[in-house]
């Protein structure tokens, strides 16, 4: 199945790019492509434990399951207002 | 927060709903006004407005800014924000509330974010909009940028992690 990750500020200066389509097996979770993005993309590690995840605009958590077409945003430490 | 509610997505009434919250929820790049809001939440049993605006600083712990960039991520922003709204109201049994944040590039003094509370009292009024102030640096997905005077920049809350990488 294939996702699309959508990343915000420090994210997308890491990655260098707003978002991309990342190819799981199927019933993969949140925390498998988390560890995934982790393994291609070490900068975002330091993040771990200290971001939040959201799967089709809602609020998810390392083990909300993932289905094909899913919207995965990757949320950094917030800082609004 | 894993099944967030959203008593608007899942209102039977939700397009009309939607068309309606736009007015009190809203990410824009336009200056902030708070006379406008101030009339939508205003109602004749509502003896307390409570208006708080989040303005950009010249500094932070003392080191001088120039200016600050915000970006949001749309369409959920807008729908947290009305969520910690209904939050708030059902906490402190306010009446109406908005919730204006604005994104893109702003200068020193300019507004950041509005929050305007109408509660039958003001004891009420305050404390949502305290709560919601402080929800919405906790999980509203907003995020800045500190430009500093001297060039250099950086996403507020990145702190952490620049350090755990030197």
């Amino acid at each position: 199945m294939e996702v699309t990750v959508r990343y915000f500020a420090g994210h997308r200066d890491i990655v260098g790019r707003t978002e991309e389509h990342i190819v799981l097996e199927d019933d993969a979770t949140v925390g498998v492509l988390w560890e995934l993005l982790v393994a291609h993309y070490p900068r975002l590690g330091g993040y771990s434990g200290r971001l939040l995840y959201a799967v089709n605009q809602e609020f998810g958590t390392l083990e909300t399951r993932l289905r094909d077409g899913d919207e995965v945003a990757l949320i950094p430490p917030v800082s609004g207002g | 927060m894993k099944n967030g509610e959203k008593p608007i997505l899942h209102s039977p009434f939700s397009i009309l709903h939607a068309m309606q919250t736009e007015d009190y929820f809203h990410i824009t790049e336009a200056p902030l006004d708070p006379a406008p809001l101030v009339a939508l939440v205003s109602a004749p049993g509502m003896g307390a407005i409570v208006t708080f605006a989040g303005v950009v600083r010249n500094n932070f712990g003392g080191r001088l800014t120039a200016y600050l960039e915000y970006e949001a991520f749309e369409p959920m922003a807008t729908a947290v924000l009305a969520q910690l709204a209904a939050e708030a109201r059902a906490q402190w049994n306010t009446g109406e509330i908005a919730i204006h944040h604005r994104v893109g590039r702003l200068e020193i003094g300019e507004t950041a974010v509005l929050i305007v509370v109408a509660a039958p009292h003001r004891h009420e009024g305050f404390e949502a909009a305290e709560q919601i102030m402080d929800r919405i640096k906790q999980v509203a997905p907003i995020w800045k940028k500190e430009v500093w005077a001297d060039g250099a920049s950086e996403w507020v809350g990145d702190e952490q992690e620049r350090k755990g990488n030197r």
